[in-house]
C-alpha cells in the first residue's frame, strides 16, 4: 500500500469508529438508533449495491447534476465573458449578481415550483442558480487575467471575433473555468439532496425520505454513505481535469 | 510638402516596389495622456533592418503598433507595400518582448498559429505544415516540435515566436525589444539567428530596442526618436560589414556618436534645458 494512503485511511477508519462508539452509547437510552451503527450500515450497502432500483437513483441524481452543471456552464461563461470584456455590463450586473448569489437557492424552491410545476424543472432550476456564481465570477477572473499580448496577436492576424473567442479567449480561460466547475459541482452536490426532497420520485434525496418513510434506518445510513462518496469522486474528477489541462500547459 | 528630415523618404518612394512601408506625417495621440509623437515620416525598403531606438517612454512600441496597423493614427498615413494600412497587413508579422506563446498549444501549433485564420492568405494543409517545420527548422527548434512551452527556456520560447511570425512568410517583421527579456548570452545569439534568419527570408525588420550595441550589431539602418511628442531625431546608414564584431573601430564610432545625439536629444526635450 502507498504510505501516502495509510494516513487518510487511518482517518476513516477512525470516524468509522467514533460512528459505532456513539451509536453503541446512544443505543443504551434511545434503542432505535441501534440501527444507524455502521455494520447495519455497510450489510445494508451491500445489499442496496446490487439492487438496480438504487442504481436508477444515482443515475437520476447524476443526470440532474449533469445537466444543472451544463446549464450553469451554457449561461454561466458566456455572462463571464461578457463581464470580463464589457466594463458596463460588469459595472451594472455586479451588485445584482453578489446579491444573488447570497441568496440559498432553496428559498426559490416555493416559486420555482409554482412557475415550473412539480417535477425535474424545478430542481434544474436550482440547481443551475446555484452553480451558476462560481462559474460565471471565475469565467470573468479569467478574462481579465488573459495575457494581453494574446489579443495583440490576435488583432496582427486581423483574426475575427469568433477566432478570437474560440482560439485565444476560451483555451485561455479554461483552467479558470474547471476550477468554477469545481466549485460548481460541490455546490450543486449540497443543494441536490433537499431539492431532490421536494416534489420528485426518484433520486438520492428522495430515497433518504423513502427510507425514513419505510423505517428502513440502515438504508438511511447507506445513502448517505453513497452521497459522500459519490461527491468525493464527482470533486476528483473535476480535480483531475484541471490538473491534467494544467500539466499539459 | 515634407519638413526638411533626413529620414523622410524621397517623394514617390512609396509606390516603389522597392519600399514595403510608407509612412508619411504620423501623429498620435492618447486620449489620456495626449501627444505620442507627431509629424513621424519613415520608410522601410525590401529586406531592411531598421532599428528604432530611443529612451523609455519617447513612444517607439505605439509608433511601431501604428506602423503594423494594431492602432489608428491621428493623421498621416501608412502604405504596405503601396497600399494604405486599415488593418495588420497579412504579409506582416509580431515578435514581443514577451514570447507569449499559447499555453495550451505545443511548440508546432505555436508557430503554426494563426496560418488558418480567415484573413490570412489561403494555403493548404500540407504546405503550412512544411511552412511551421522549415520556420522551426530555421530558429535550431527542428525535434521539439511536440514539446509544451512551459518545457522551454526563455529563449527557446523567443525561437518560437521568432518561427511564429517566419511561417506567415512575412514582407515586413515587427519586433518590439524581442531579446530584452534575456540573458546578455541567449541575446547575442538571438541577434545573430534574426540577421540570418530575415536574409533567408528576404524579410524587412523594425526593430525597436533601447539596446544601441543591439541596433549597431543588426541594424541596416538606426532611427533614433526623441522628443516630446516623439519624433524621428537623427538616422544613420550602416555600411559595417557583418558581423560587426570584427570592425570594433567603425562600431565604436558610431556607438559614439549615436550616444551624443541620445543625450542632445534628451537635453533638447528635458523639462530642465538650460538653452546654450
Ligand atoms: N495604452 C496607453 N494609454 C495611454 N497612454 C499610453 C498607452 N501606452 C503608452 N502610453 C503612453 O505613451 C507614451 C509612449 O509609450 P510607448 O510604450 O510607445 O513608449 P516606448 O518608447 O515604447 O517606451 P519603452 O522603451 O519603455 O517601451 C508613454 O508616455 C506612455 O505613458
Ligand atoms: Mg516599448
Amino acid at each position: 500500500m502507498p504510505a501516502t494512503l495509510i494516513l487518510p485511511l487511518l482517518g476513516l477508519a477512525l470516524a468509522a469508529a467514533l460512528w459505532a462508539a456513539a451509536t453503541l452509547l446512544l443505543a443504551n437510552e434511545t434503542p432505535i438508533l441501534a440501527n444507524f451503527a455502521p455494520a447495519e450500515a455497510f450489510r445494508a450497502l451491500s445489499r442496496l449495491a446490487v439492487d438496480p432500483v438504487m442504481w436508477d437513483h444515482v443515475g437520476v441524481s447524476l443526470q440532474r447534476v449533469a445537466i444543472g452543471l451544463a446549464a450553469a456552464l451554457a449561461i454561466g461563461v458566456p455572462a463571464g465573458i461578457l463581464t470580463g470584456v464589457s466594463r458596463v455590463f460588469a459595472q451594472t450586473t455586479t451588485p445584482l449578481f453578489q446579491f444573488l448569489r447570497m441568496i440559498s437557492p432553496l428559498s426559490w424552491m416555493p416559486i420555482a415550483v409554482m412557475v415550473l410545476g412539480v417535477g425535474d424543472a424545478p430542481v434544474y432550476f436550482l440547481l443551475a442558480f446555484a452553480a451558476v456564481w462560481p462559474i460565471l465570477l471565475n469565467t470573468a477572473a479569467g478574462v481579465a487575467q488573459l495575457d494581453r499580448n494574446w489579443l495583440m496577436l490576435a488583432r496582427s492576424l486581423s483574426a475575427t471575433r469568433a477566432e478570437t473567442l474560440f482560439r485565444v479567449v476560451l483555451p485561455g480561460i479554461v483552467a479558470h473555468i474547471l476550477s468554477g466547475v469545481r466549485l460548481a459541482i460541490g455546490i450543486i452536490w449540497i443543494i441536490l439532496v433537499p431539492a431532490e426532497m421536494l416534489g420528485v420520485s426518484a433520486g438520492l434525496g428522495y430515497f433518504i425520505l423513502d427510507a425514513r418513510d419505510r423505517l428502513a434506518y440502515p438504508e438511511l445510513m447507506a445513502a448517505i454513505l453513497v452521497i459522500g462518496a459519490l461527491g468525493f469522486l464527482l470533486d476528483y474528477g473535476a480535480r483531475w481535469l484541471y490538473q491534467h489541462w494544467l500539466h499539459k500547459g | 510638402m515634407n519638413a526638411p528630415q533626413p529620414l523622410a523618404p524621397p517623394p514617390g518612394t512609396d509606390a516603389a516596389p522597392e519600399t514595403v512601408l510608407g509612412a508619411e506625417r504620423l501623429s498620435f495621440a492618447y486620449a489620456r495622456s495626449g501627444p505620442v509623437f507627431a509629424d513621424v515620416s519613415l520608410g522601410i525598403r525590401r529586406r531592411e533592418i531598421v532599428c528604432l531606438l530611443g529612451g523609455s517612454g519617447c513612444g517607439k512600441s505605439t509608433l511601431l503598433r501604428v506602423l503594423a496597423g494594431l492602432e489608428t493614427a491621428a493623421a498621416g498615413t501608412v502604405r504596405f507595400l503601396g497600399q494604405p494600412l486599415t488593418r495588420p497587413h497579412p504579409r506582416s508579422a509580431l515578435v514581443f518582448q514577451q514570447a507569449s506563446l499559447l499555453p495550451w498549444l505545443n511548440v508546432f501549433d505555436n508557430a503554426g498559429f494563426g496560418l488558418g485564420f480567415k484573413h490570412q492568405p489561403a494555403i493548404d494543409a500540407a504546405a503550412r505544415k512544411a511552412r511551421v517545420r522549415e520556420a522551426l527548422a530555421a530558429v535550431g527548434l527542428a525535434g521539439r516540435e511536440h514539446a509544451w512551452p512551459a518545457e522551454l527556456s526563455g529563449g527557446q520560447a523567443q525561437r518560437v515566436a521568432l518561427a511564429r511570425a517566419l511561417a506567415r512568410e512575412p514582407e515586413l517583421l515587427f519586433a518590439d525589444e524581442p531579446f530584452s527579456a534575456l540573458d546578455a548570452i541567449t541575446r547575442a545569439e538571438m541577434q545573430a539567428l534574426l540577421v540570418d534568419v530575415v536574409h533567408r527570408w528576404q524579410a524587412a525588420v523594425l526593430l525597436v530596442t533601447h539596446d544601441i550595441d543591439e541596433a549597431i550589431l543588426v541594424a541596416d539602418r538606426i532611427l533614433l526618436m526623441a522628443g516630446k511628442p516623439g519624433h524621428i531625431h537623427r538616422a544613420w546608414t550602416l555600411s559595417i560589414p557583418h558581423p560587426r564584431e570584427d570592425h570594433p573601430e567603425a562600431v565604436t564610432a558610431l556607438r559614439l556618436q549615436i550616444l551624443s545625439a541620445l543625450r542632445a536629444g534628451n537635453a533638447a526635450t528635458a523639462p530642465h534645458a538650460i538653452p546654450s
